[in-house]
């Protein structure tokens, strides 16, 4: 369960989301609505002004009793729009990256499985910038989750791609819900959020509009 | 041509040996200040790039004689650091001193360039990955500037290795201890039948850096292959 409660002067309007959930949450709403400043909020790239975010009972940040866990010891796994894949490293080293970082031993049945999940076999020995955009994306999807989180954030991942790459990856995305990962999903795509979401938060102007099931985006 | 005597093979030596310490003291200094001036914001930011470049700017017989008042051995720093044995004054360390901080601003400036030409997002991702700040720099910033590192050390070698104003100054010309190929160039353009060896010396020069020309355009390449190739 995945708690959130946090505001943020921003630019242009004031951030005041509050929301939570289980599964996969989508966040969903128009350009500019803040959705992936709250992805950023959660996963720890972007401090809130004030509030609290929790997943159960472990706080990862809360102004009132001053915590706010870095970045790298949330154990959120994030799947940016553009991959940010390390270009001086191989596909197997940055799907290796979280793993070495976190000091985690080897389990090879896990990455067995992932690759095989995001069909990456025939990946391993290439370097980023010799992948299509939708190759890219999977093996991000795959970095991410080879690091282990807890909770998997993904901030618009086909935004970037066209029509074809997008039919391409969604397939792999609904495989996600198999994981049984809790997960953000940010999009403005309704027939994306469709396939991939539990819950529905629908954000405007920074604030909840509502909150509910995939049925509001009907 | 090419009979080198005796001391002017001592030159090239202690030629090569300045400009490797220079540049390899000099290296992680380099690295984190251009890592600062790149990324941080602090108090002082101005002062400190502009006191970093002054060597390039300013004489450098200014600079060569304000490191004789500060390392020399009634030097505010010198006397102090004589007591526990380091000595700059007119030995080859001194020399090396002078051309790392002659070198300095060459040396920060590519590093400082690649490090703001970094997508910072890319960080990010690292940071995401469970990379602590000092991992994210050992693992993605610093690999990733490794063209500016191969650049500002090429410079920075090369000025150390040619320095003569700053170091002539500060710890004199003194053959087998401080006399650099400059140095003895410089020398022996002063003396009758001094043509000869000065030549040499000059192919010399041109040969040494022509190697480190060569070699740091080798390591870009391999660099750059490692980014975008196969």
């Amino acid at each position: 369960m995945l708690t959130v409660a946090v505001k943020r002067a921003l630019p242009n309007f004031a951030l005041d989301a509050t929301f939570s959930g289980a599964g996969t949450i989508a966040l969903f709403g128009p350009s500019g609505s803040g959705k992936t400043t709250v992805a950023n909020l959660i996963a720890g790239l972007v401090k809130p002004d004030s509030g609290r975010i929790a997943i159960d009972s472990d706080v990862l940040f809360d102004s009132a009793q001053r915590i706010d866990v870095p970045a790298h010891k949330r154990r959120i796994g994030y799947v940016f729009q553009e991959g940010r894949l390390f270009p001086h490293m191989s596909v197997a080293r940055n799907l290796d990256y979280g793993r070495r970082m976190n000091g985690l031993a080897r389990d090879d049945n896990d990455h067995a499985r992932i690759v095989a999940m995001l069909d990456l076999g025939n990946l391993l020995t290439r370097r980023p910038g010799k992948l299509s955009g939708g190759e890219r994306q999977r093996v991000a999807i795959g970095r991410a989750l080879l690091s282990k989180p807890r909770l998997l954030v993904l901030d618009e991942p086909l935004a970037s791609l066209d029509a074809a790459r997008k039919a391409e990856i969604l397939p792999y995305l609904e495989r996600l819900r198999a994981e049984k990962l809790p997960m953000i999903y940010v999009s403005h795509q309704p027939d994306e959020v469709r396939r991939v979401a539990d819950h529905v938060v629908r954000l405007d102007g920074g604030r909840v509009a509502a909150a509910g099931g995939v049925e509001l985006l009907s | 041509m090419f009979d080198l005597s005796p001391e002017e093979w001592t030159a090239i030596h202690l030629s090569l040996r300045i400009a490797v310490v220079a540049t390899a003291c000099s290296l992680p200094f380099g690295i984190a200040v251009a890592w600062l001036l790149a990324r941080k914001n602090f108090w002082g930011k101005g002062l400190l790039d502009g006191v970093i470049h002054l060597p390039l700017v300013l004489p450098p017989v200014v600079t060569g004689y304000l490191l004789l008042i500060a390392f020399g051995r009634k030097g505010f720093i010198g006397s102090w650091l004589a007591e526990i044995g380091i000595v700059f004054a007119f030995r080859w360390t001194g020399a090396a001193l002078a051309c790392a901080v002659m070198s300095f601003p060459l040396l920060v400036r590519p590093l400082r360039l690649s490090f703001e030409s970094i997508d910072r997002k890319l960080e990010d991702a690292a940071w995401t990955l469970g990379a602590s700040p000092l991992k994210v720099f050992l693992t993605v910033s610093l690999p990733l500037a490794v063209p500016g590192l191969i650049a500002g050390t090429l410079l920075g070698f090369a000025k150390a290795l040619g320095e003569f104003g700053a170091t002539i100054t500060f710890v004199s010309n003194i053959p087998g201890e401080t006399q650099t190929i400059s140095a003895a160039i410089y020398t022996l353009t002063q003396i009758p039948d001094g043509d000869a060896a000065a030549g040499r010396l000059v192919l010399v020069s041109i040969v040494i850096a022509l190697i480190a020309l060569v070699a740091s355009e080798w390591l870009s390449r391999r660099a750059g292959q490692r980014f975008h190739g196969e």
